[in-house]
């Protein structure tokens, strides 16, 4: 598992790449979620997709992204996947 | 309380009922009578068709229409069956066979359409542990493949043979790789630069398919398609095309040299459950395909209308998908979808049909009126449609 400081910047510099495509000024918060609160495009999401693994020079397969509904979900990801690199 | 399925589809029809009532309904146009390639009529209306896929007018070929009339006569309308159990009649193998020679390949199989062709190869080849690599801005057959496969999914950059090699030098060693592109990608009609892509994919030792739906015919010495035409052909594992443009029927196939090609009629679920093509389709498609391996001149031809429509758009100042023309496929972009709509709508009042295009069918969030050439074209009918988007442009305040 990753450590919780880990997991708090994993979060915040996720934040981060999303600010460009927060069109609607949301405050993100943990449980905030892509469709429902920032209301993505699927297209805008699989930028956003790309911008995260270019961050952390990751692969996020497109047949991931169903289970990932949340900021806080992604992030948790992102830790899994670079933990098993 | 029950759930009515059709309430998800509220947004859309929300969209639809919203179109502007001033103008006509692009999902509904009805082609009351084709009289050529080129010309159909639309609202009582004759119109220039400048929004097909019927690059070579192979679909008025007498020579194919008279081959499918004969094939109606001795094989009758249908085969009433899936190729590997009834539907398999002499012509499917002699299409295979004129398909070898065309591609110079060991192998093809032809499918009842280029979408299953994708859903079939695509999702068949790549299993569980593997991983698909495709273009961003694929078409959405390579998608919904993608979706029925097994495999890991990932997307790169558009045309971007660097966001390629990022992406495949991430992946895991020891499993198999799939890169997919598309020779000229059908929305903005851009080649895709298959060299860098292709040295790329070999590097990272992944197979490669190279979808020439829109490049068949006319790149190419002999109309093998953007493969052909910028020498990789031998390294291109497997090609995937469609009989729905350039051969001017319906269809679509995969040939490869793979030596194990041919087992895929065993376990290839698009191929094996699905009915054959009618035997005049495939007696067309036949006669079109050995066509085209000798039409060099058609093919300049339709180059020629295509650069002229390309350069007589730009020249008024339209923003357009390509700086040059790259494919027979020139897009227009308007900004707003409601001008978009307003437009399309004048051009085909004014007699010219082109498709119109809106996200999230198209890239980059783009509103499109995409043109479409046609080697019957003759150079006035191009300079009519360029003359009615010259004065719909001004009228609309796009240029
Ligand atoms: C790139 C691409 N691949 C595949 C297809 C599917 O072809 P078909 O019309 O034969 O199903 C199309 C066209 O619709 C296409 O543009």
């Amino acid at each position: 598992m990753a450590s919780d400081a880990n997991a708090t910047n994993t979060f915040e510099t996720i934040v981060g790449l999303i600010e460009p495509f927060n069109r609607k000024n949301v405050t993100i918060t943990p449980d905030t979620t892509f469709q429902g609160d920032l209301d993505l495009d699927s297209l805008t999401v699989m930028d956003l997709v790309a911008a995260i693994e270019d961050e952390y020079d990751i692969l996020i397969p497109l047949n991931m992204l169903p289970d990932l509904e949340t900021v806080q979900q992604v992030a948790d990801a992102v830790d899994k996947i670079n933990q098993e690199k | 309380m029950s759930i009515d399925l059709f309430d998800k589809f509220d947004p859309i029809i929300q969209r639809r009922d919203q179109l502007p009532k001033e103008a006509e309904n692009p999902f509904a146009v009805q082609m009351e009578k084709v009289l050529s390639q080129t010309v159909a009529i639309i609202n009582g209306r004759e119109t220039i068709l400048c929004g097909t896929n019927n690059y070579m007018g192979q679909t008025f070929d007498q020579e194919a229409m008279d081959a499918a009339k004969e094939a109606v006569d001795n094989f009758g309308t249908g085969t009433t069956g899936s190729r590997v159990l009834n539907g398999t009649y002499n012509s499917h193998i002699e299409l295979e066979d004129a398909l070898k020679e065309f591609y110079g390949t060991e192998h093809a199989m032809v499918f009842s359409t280029g979408y299953l062709a994708n859903l079939g190869i695509i999702s068949t080849l790549a299993g569980r542990d593997d991983y698909i690599i495709i273009d961003a801005d694929s078409h959405a057959s390579i998608y919904d493949a993608c979706q029925m496969g097994q495999a890991n999914i990932v997307r790169f950059k558009h045309n971007s043979a660097e966001d390629l090699e990022k992406r495949l030098r991430r992946l895991p060693e020891n499993v198999g790789k799939l890169v997919i592109v598309e020779g000229i990608y059908s929305m903005l009609g851009d080649e895709a630069p298959l060299p860098e892509l292709v040295a790329v994919s070999k590097k990272f030792g992944a197979s490669i398919i190279v979808d020439e739906a829109h490049s068949m015919g006319f790149c190419g010495e002999t109309g093998r398609g953007v493969a052909q035409a910028q020498g990789v052909e031998k390294d291109v594992d497997f090609i995937i095309g469609t009989f729905s443009k350039s051969v001017g029927t319906v269809g679509g196939f995969c040939v490869s040299n793979h030596p194990k090609f041919d087992v895929l009629r065993l376990v290839c679920r698009p191929y094996m459950f699905t009915a054959s093509l009618p035997p005049s389709v495939v007696a067309s498609a036949k006669t079109s395909v050995k066509q085209l391996m000798h039409a060099g001149n058609r093919a300049a031809v339709l180059w020629e209308n295509s650069r002229a429509l390309h350069k007589g758009l730009k020249d008024a100042g339209f923003k357009l998908g390509t700086d040059k023309a790259e494919s027979p496929i020139t897009a227009v972009c308007i900004d707003s979808d409601e001008v978009c709509t307003f437009f399309w709508s004048e051009l085909l009042r004014s007699g010219v049909y082109v498709n119109m295009a809106l996200p999230p069918a198209t890239p980059s969030g783009l509103n499109l009126l995409r043109c479409s050439v046609c080697a019957s074209h003759t150079p006035e009918q191009i300079q009519t449609v360029v003359a009615t988007f010259i004065e719909i442009g001004k009228k609309l305040d796009v240029i």
